[in-house]
């Protein structure tokens, strides 16, 4: 899917485990860069640390890959001091929402015109599994052994609420739905996020039955509802089945933004 | 046509960064450097610059970074609270060698201490703060117009070097207002761009990379892992840390003669007072007081990389006498360097030494 000029094969082999979701989120990502036409030479890749933080070391642009939970802050310099670079931010959970989480609501408070994909893998995939804050209660992580007892972040509702023009979640098995999300992120001014639930068999699925990797992904499609049945079923009252998160298009809308090119 | 006026030193700070071509500023406010985000929040928009207030010192310096790496000249200002918070990403900038400008107008520490009173209190901070090995240059001015013509100064040796660089300022010549001679247009010198057919982070015998900001069709992978000379991840080969690791120190360290600023008074003097800041006023004042020839002055406009060469230049000396706003921080330095004794004249509380105290330790010694 990913045109060949694009990506970095003398990084190869990459670090990414077996059935790792990361990919594919890269795979979406690239076809909507694809999708927008964008050239090499004018889009930056950016991010913090993490397994999601590797992706721009594989993609054949100019990158920066930076300390752990500051990639938006990085970004927002890049795209502040060159409008006419295309910026798109590679995250995860523990990176955007622990560390990094006053970074990401002042990021989408001022709107700056990029692209920020989050691999919300529901924990701390690189050092080895630990529980993160979109670990859902109950999840068994190295850090919580017993059942996590912290209630998780909404990332996407979160961005929502913080102002960012655009606002979407899907899941690493819905790849033609995802790639089209980042494109129209891609296409509004301001910032755009997009939460993508993926699979990380290795740290998670591995201590929370789901050891193979087609469960973890048959468990994040059987738990995704789109956002207009959700907001239906819960205006009629009715109920919804446990474990439940919304996907689809949560906003999309024209708020002042900052670092468009002119 | 120069124009010469009356200003205060963060104000004269914020003049000579813009002078350099200092086109973006991220901060945040913090007693007592925050004139100088003041005088970039009007003056930058104006001369078609970016000035950004981020959350936090975190994103300040993480936002500059970032601009910098687009080729555009940025700079920082903030305090030691502010200064302790950026010294993660100030090691990132030197792991990934960005030419960034960082302006520490020091108070009295630790933690919030005393806001609006002068210290040198981060002087070791500002060398060895960041986790790791690593080098980097700080300049200390001791006048408002030191802190337009240093700052303009701080962003070549940044660009030429591709280290951050420190002006390690303090309450006191931020806030006290001089006159100032602000020359028409200044000088610069930028890095040297990559050149064609050479890797990203592969360095001459100078070891500083040619520098490709993005942008420019190279393709630059930047990180702040261990890397090799394509820029690329290189985390458990001794051999490819110990080569980055010690060029990024050798290339600063090799280059101090060059980077190196001090006068010196009375080389052939027998007591002699090294100083960097505000203390040297002090100096300069008991030297007026007493036209005494016997009293030498070494005053350092840069610290580090520290030029040990300078103390060289006292041939006669007997004793150093090393006045500083701390409780003896760069005293260590000057005392592994000379067999002589060197006596530290610490002073906290954020008041200057006065003539007649540096007189006292002067008969004390003689």
């Amino acid at each position: 899917m990913i045109a060949p000029d694009w990506f970095r094969e003398d990084r190869l082999p990459h670090i990414y485990c077996t059935g790792c979701g990361n990919g594919t989120v890269i795979n979406c990502t690239l076809g909507a860069v694809e999708e927008m036409g964008w050239k090499r030479e004018e889009t930056v890749f950016v991010s913090g640390i993490g397994c999601s933080s590797r992706a721009p070391g594989y993609i054949l642009t100019d990158s920066l890959h930076t300390t752990h939970g500051r990639a938006l802050a990085f970004a927002t310099g890049v795209k502040m001091a060159r409008p006419d670079l295309n910026v798109v931010v590679f995250t995860g959970d523990g990176d955007l929402a622990a560390i990094g989480g006053n970074h990401f609501i002042h990021a989408c408070r001022r709107n700056v015109d990029m692209t920020v994909v989050c691999m919300n893998n529901h924990i701390y995939g690189m050092t080895g599994g630990q529980g993160s804050p979109t670990t859902p209660p109950g999840a068994i992580s190295t850090t919580t052994p017993y059942g996590a007892s912290e209630p998780a972040f909404d990332l996407a509702e979160l961005a929502v609420a913080a102002g960012a023009n655009y606002v979407a979640r899907w899941t690493s098995y819905h790849v033609k739905e995802l790639t089209k999300a980042v494109a129209a992120g891609m296409q509004t001014p301001g910032l755009a996020f997009i939460e993508v639930r993926t699979q990380c068999p290795t740290n998670y699925g591995r201590h929370n039955k789901l050891r193979r990797v087609s469960d973890m992904i048959e468990h994040l499609r059987s738990h995704a509802m789109l956002v207009d049945k959700y907001n239906r079923l819960t205006a009629e009252g009715k109920p919804v089945p446990d474990g439940t998160f919304t996907v689809g298009e949560l906003v999309r809308r024209n708020r002042p933004a900052m670092g468009v090119k002119s | 046509m120069s124009r010469v006026e009356f200003m205060q030193g963060n104000t004269a700070c914020a003049e000579g960064a813009l002078a350099a071509g200092c086109r973006f500023f991220g901060g945040y406010p913090i007693t007592p450097s925050t004139e100088i985000a003041e005088a970039m929040a009007r003056k930058l928009p104006k001369a078609g610059g970016v000035f950004i207030s981020m959350e936090d010192e975190l994103a300040s310096i993480a936002a500059v970074i970032g601009a910098a790496w687009t080729g555009t000249r940025a700079m920082t200002a903030t305090s030691g609270p502010g200064f302790s918070l950026m010294m993660e990403n100030i090691g990132y900038a030197a792991m990934t060698e960005t030419p960034c400008v960082i302006v520490n107008i020091q108070r009295g520490g630790p933690s919030t201490g005393q806001p609006t009173r002068a210290a040198q209190g981060d002087m070791l901070q500002c060398r060895f703060g960041s986790h790791g090995d690593y080098s980097t240059i700080a300049i200390t001015p001791n006048s408002v117009q030191e802190m337009f013509d240093l700052t303009a100064k701080a962003f070549d040796l940044a660009d030429r070097f591709r280290v951050p660089t420190f002006l390690m300022a303090d309450e006191i010549v931020g806030h006290m207002r001089e006159r100032v001679t602000i020359p028409d247009a200044v000088e610069v010198t930028r890095s040297s761009p990559l050149a064609e057919g050479s890797l990203p982070f592969e360095a001459g015998d100078d070891g500083i990379p040619g520098f490709a900001p993005f942008g420019s069709g190279r393709s630059v992978h930047v990180t702040g892992l261990t890397h090799d000379e394509r820029g690329y991840p290189d985390t458990t080969d001794p051999e490819a840390h110990d080569r980055l690791v010690r060029r990024l120190v050798a290339k600063v360290e090799s280059a101090r003669r060059e980077i190196a600023d001090y006068e010196v008074v009375n080389p052939d003097a027998e007591t002699v007072f090294v100083t960097y800041g505000p203390p040297s006023r002090t100096v300069q004042q008991v030297m007026r007081d007493r036209r005494d020839d016997s009293i030498g002055h070494l005053r350092l406009r840069v610290v580090w990389p520290f030029p040990e060469f300078a103390l060289q230049e006292f041939g006669n000396a007997q004793v150093f006498l090393m006045p500083e706003l701390n409780m003896g921080q760069m005293v260590r330095e000057v005392q592994r360097h000379v067999d002589q004794p060197v006596v530290s004249i610490p002073k906290i509380g954020g008041e200057l030494q006065t003539p007649a105290e540096l007189v006292q330790v002067l008969e004390a010694h003689r």
